[in-house]
């Protein structure tokens, strides 16, 4: 019975979020740490250095960490506040068991009855219904580590086919992408080669605010004289300097990079010995834009075609250049369309394998690298292995000991284990680190699959919007409550230092998955004393694969301020920069082109519905907010989503600045107050999607996914907008502040 | 990283830089000398037509206006020039250094009835560290290191010589300007147009 015990009012009163402001013992409490550990924030893909203060076992402030290289010190607000997401009053400090007659919904349980109960259910269900009829949902929150326990607790404790990660709604085209292309899944370059490019591309990735760091690099870039295109239906902070801006209507990207590799091809800005070593299939590339003018572009893409030949110009002219993206141009149904065509700009040109040359994707969550590299994934195993092949499997068989055919086959995808949970036919889930509640597109329809849920099980650490629905929560970790390694977006494998110990009954999240796996039977194969273990065989288990981390210590990692995978043996020095030399991944070491000829979004804008919707998120915010939400600090810089539009339909909805709107789409509708900007397309809105319930931009998003990659199509939607009356009620922010913990 | 005296590190401010994030809003309430409450200014300058912010620090003017209009003697520097906040015993909260400040930075903190104003972190600075501001800031629009370090670095002139009708201030702090030695910009003359004037070709026919 999967549905939320409690009123949301009641559930929200003693679980929050509430609003943390000031560190423990208050700002007056004084800094004098007893210990400073060397951490990186949890924020993002960027995974910057950070000094964390501890006192008491509670971390009470932070220090830049200037020696650590990708970011000297440099924070975003996340990251700043950061440190306030311990000693939390919502912090989940003992095992719960559902109980609508409980104050709250949930009733404290101990260890021992809340592992029971998760094992006795999945046992039932899966006598009842078949192993794969209980799921597994995990977030890329965690550590390589856990990344890596996780998929093989579900393979060989819970034996389910069925276990994908929240990757699946942020990084997961462009990984497809840049394995069609490429033969590897990692940024092509270091952060270090941006300053070296003489033109920066960024496409569809809103830098500013959701990599504030990477903004350094772009500007010490544009020091040395660097050209600054931005493409985006928004001009972004970053866009307002830029030397060149392409507006795109949503959905359109691979027509504008279509239309651009027409106009190099045309004016022979080709890198031909490039292409003839290193690359194939370059012909079906050319026949697939042949008739992509940048005429015919402007009329699918909105930007002048002006602006198309002059961007084709600067990438196919500059000696070097960089072409960034993001979950601008990957969230689409045509997300993986969008990357290839990206990376035929790069692989003509020969901007691959040299510094200062690189496509690459800004990967979006903590550990959205490291996350998607070792198991983690439903068609995947450790090394970024595929689960269907026969050699990976045996050889994968070898590592944990088992049987090759006690290693289920392929699962499905995040977005279909919703739509199945919603059909009836996964009926248990064990979540962790994933609010599926929040993130998942069309929020009404996750909800009514939640609810339909006969047990649900999350690990969490504080109680997410899922976690309303579940039947058990499993108090797990903070990020700076356990020790282990995670992979920046760079590619850098780096060291994540325990601070603390969880607080109250809370356990590390290893330790509970290995003590289900133990109640499972199946403890044999989880004979762990430490996250160091799971290392060492995640290092023997990735050796031979793409994603190879088997020269990989520790140590090195801690004294070499992080390592950049691949690292086949010990003593390798890393492979900062892939593709030198033009070499691929490909068995035959050549890159491959692709053909991508237009196709429209899933959904298109009608007379019904004519403005476009496109999601995205705000600087103070991370992901669906369980963590940000509960930080005073940040709420107060963006507290809850306003709809972006340009005046020109701000004046034909009949609505000024702070008036209330409703946006309707198929799925639902939301009211919420208008910013009204001329720094977005007159036919495009924007809404942020990090809030729950009557909040959430994802009731107006569409399940539609990329055929590759699964992905959702968060950025492109069609929605109608009318004028709700009245205006945005001011709230003040102390009146969402805890006055007094819960008991 | 530490700085000693003799590397005389100084406190850049490029406004072009600036991307809004208010990471230096929320660092400087981490600041030791006035925890919890941030005292940096981050202004929104035409939110409706443009994403531009411009962060303002002290300035900490070599003759300091806001000490000089002060009745009571309540706003001191240090022997290395900065301009401290004004001395709680001495404050008589009459903001008269509040408007006078040329530069819109001292803060009149009703709940304590005390003028407050960024003190470059003396809690760092007197240790060699820099600023909590210049240590977070994402595009290093605020930027605290030494000159060496800036001209190696950095595009664009430094200036610290401003006019206020006929009054000349010196700044410790530096701002930066596209090119100083180009001279006087004439703000009625004829200006380069960009695609800023239209960012979504709205205007622009279609070939």
């Amino acid at each position: 019975m999967a549905r939320a015990p409690v009123s949301e009012e009641e559930l929200v009163a003693r679980y929050g979020p509430h609003l943390n402001r000031a560190p423990p013992g208050g700002w007056d409490a004084g800094v004098d740490p007893d210990r400073v550990v060397n951490t990186h924030c949890c924020f993002c893909g960027q995974q910057c250095g950070i000094k964390l203060k501890v006192r008491d076992n509670a971390v009470v402030g932070f220090e830049p960490w200037y020696e650590f290289p990708f970011n000297e010190g440099k924070l975003c607000p996340k990251g700043v506040k950061r440190y306030l997401q311990g000693s939390h009053p919502d912090r989940l400090l003992h095992p719960l068991e559902r109980d609508p007659t409980a104050p709250g919904g949930f009733r404290p349980v101990s260890w021992d009855h809340a592992l029971d109960r998760v094992v006795g259910e999945v046992r039932r269900i899966q006598a009842a219904h078949g192993n794969d009829a209980v799921a597994m949902l995990s977030g890329v929150s965690l550590t390589n580590e856990k990344s890596y326990l996780i998929g093989k607790f579900a393979r060989l404790a819970l034996r389910t086919a069925n276990l994908d990660y929240n990757g699946r709604y942020c990084m997961v085209s462009a990984g497809t992408g840049n394995k069609k292309a490429l033969g590897i899944d990692r940024a092509s370059n270091p952060w270090s080669d941006i300053p070296l490019a003489d033109v920066v591309w960024v496409a569809g990735s809103n830098v500013a605010e959701t990599f504030p760091i990477t903004t350094s690099y772009v500007w010490r870039a544009r020091d040395r004289g660097a050209r600054l295109i931005v493409q985006d239906p928004r001009v972004v902070p970053l866009a307002r300097t830029a030397d060149l801006f392409l507006g795109v209507r949503p959905g359109t990207d691979s027509a504008l990079f279509g239309a651009v590799l027409h106009q190099l091809i045309r004016h022979d800005w080709l890198d031909h010995s490039f292409i003839d070593a290193h690359t194939v299939d370059f012909d079906l590339a050319e026949g697939a834009c042949a008739e992509m003018t940048p005429r015919w572009a402007s009329d699918v893409t909105g930007v002048p075609a002006t602006r198309i030949e002059q961007a084709a110009e600067w990438w196919g002219t500059a000696s070097t250049g960089m072409l960034l993206h993001a979950r601008g141009i990957e969230q689409q149904t045509k997300g993986v369309d969008n990357v290839l065509s990206a990376i035929n700009l790069g692989l003509a040109t020969g901007k691959f394998g040299k510094a200062g040359c690189g496509v690459t994707t800004i990967t979006g969550q903590g550990n959205g690298q490291g996350g998607r590299e070792h198991g983690h994934k439903c068609d995947q195993l450790p090394g970024n292995r595929d689960i269907t092949n026969p050699d990976h499997r045996a050889y994968i068989a070898s590592v944990w000991g088992c049987d090759e055919a006690e290693i289920p086959g392929k699962g499905i995808p995040a977005q279909e284990i919703i739509e199945a949970i919603h059909a009836g036919q996964i009926k248990g889930l064990i979540s962790i680190c994933f609010n599926p509640a929040v993130s998942a597109p069309d929020a009404n329809f996750t909800a009514e699959a939640l609810g339909r849920l006969e047990f649900y099980a999350a690990i969490d650490f504080f109680l997410s919007e899922s976690g309303h629905h579940a039947d058990i929560v499993l108090p797990g970790s903070l990020h700076e409550e356990d020790e282990g390694t995670s992979t920046s977006g760079e590619g850098r494998i780096i060291k994540i230092n325990a601070a603390v110990t969880p607080p109250g009954e809370a356990r590390r999240d290893w330790e509970i998955l290995l003590d289900l796996a133990e109640r499972l039977g199946r403890g044999q194969y989880f004979r762990y004393t430490s996250t160091r273990d799971m290392f060492e065989e995640l290092r023997v288990a990735s050796a031979g694969g793409t994603a190879d981390y088997s020269g990989a210590t520790w140590e090195r990692i801690e004294d070499e301020m992080g390592l950049f995978w691949p690292i086949p043996r010990e003593g390798h020095p890393g492979t900062p920069r892939l593709y030198e030399g033009g070499r691929f991944y490909h068995p035959d070491g050549r890159a491959r082109f692709h053909g991508i000829p237009f196709r429209e979004s899933a959904e298109v804008v009608d007379d019904e519905y004519p403005i476009w919707l496109t999601t995205g998120r705000v600087v103070s915010q991370y992901l669906s907010g369980t963590q940000t939400r509960r930080i005073a600090g940040l709420v107060d810089q963006y507290p809850a989503p306003l709809c972006e539009m340009h005046p020109r339909l701000a004046d034909q909805v009949g609505v000024a600045e702070g008036d209330l709107v409703t946006v309707t789409s198929r799925r639902g509708e939301m009211t919420l107050p208008a910013h009204v900007v001329t720094t977005i397309r007159p036919d495009t809105v924007f809404i942020p999607y990090h809030w729950p319930g009557t909040r959430s931009a994802n009731l107006l998003t569409h399940r539609a996914v990329d055929p590759a990659s699964k992905m959702p199509e968060f950025k492109v939607a069609a929605v109608r907008l009318a004028s709700a009356g009245g205006r945005s009620s001011t709230t003040d922010a102390r009146d969402l502040e805890l006055t007094e913990g819960p008991s | 990283m530490t700085y000693t005296s003799d590397d005389d590190p100084i406190f850049v401010v490029d406004q072009s830089r600036c991307i809004g994030c208010e990471a230096c809003v929320q660092a400087c309430m981490e600041c030791g000398t006035h925890r919890g409450r941030s005292l940096i200014h981050l202004e929104r300058v035409d939110p409706a037509s443009t994403t531009q912010t411009a962060p303002m620090v002290c300035m900490h003017c070599e003759d300091p206006t806001c000490a000089q209009v002060c009745p009571a003697d309540a706003i001191k520097q240090t022997e290395s020039g900065i301009v401290q906040s004004a001395l709680k015993p001495r404050c008589i909260g009459c903001s008269n250094c509040v408007i006078a400040c040329p530069f819109g930075v001292p803060k009149y903190m009703a709940e304590l009835d005390q003028m407050m104003k960024c003190d470059m972190c003396t809690d760092r600075t007197s240790e060699g560290l820099k600023p909590m501001c210049a240590s977070v800031c994402p595009s290093e629009a605020l930027w605290f290191g030494t000159i060496d370090e800036y001209n190696a670095s950095r595009r664009g002139s430094l200036l610290r010589d401003f006019f206020f009708g006929r009054q000349d201030v010196r700044t410790k702090v530096y701002a930066v300007v596209d090119d100083l030695s180009a001279g006087p910009i004439d703000v009625m003359g004829g200006r380069q147009s960009s695609w800023l004037d239209d960012p979504f070709g709205l205007e622009e026919a279609r070939p």
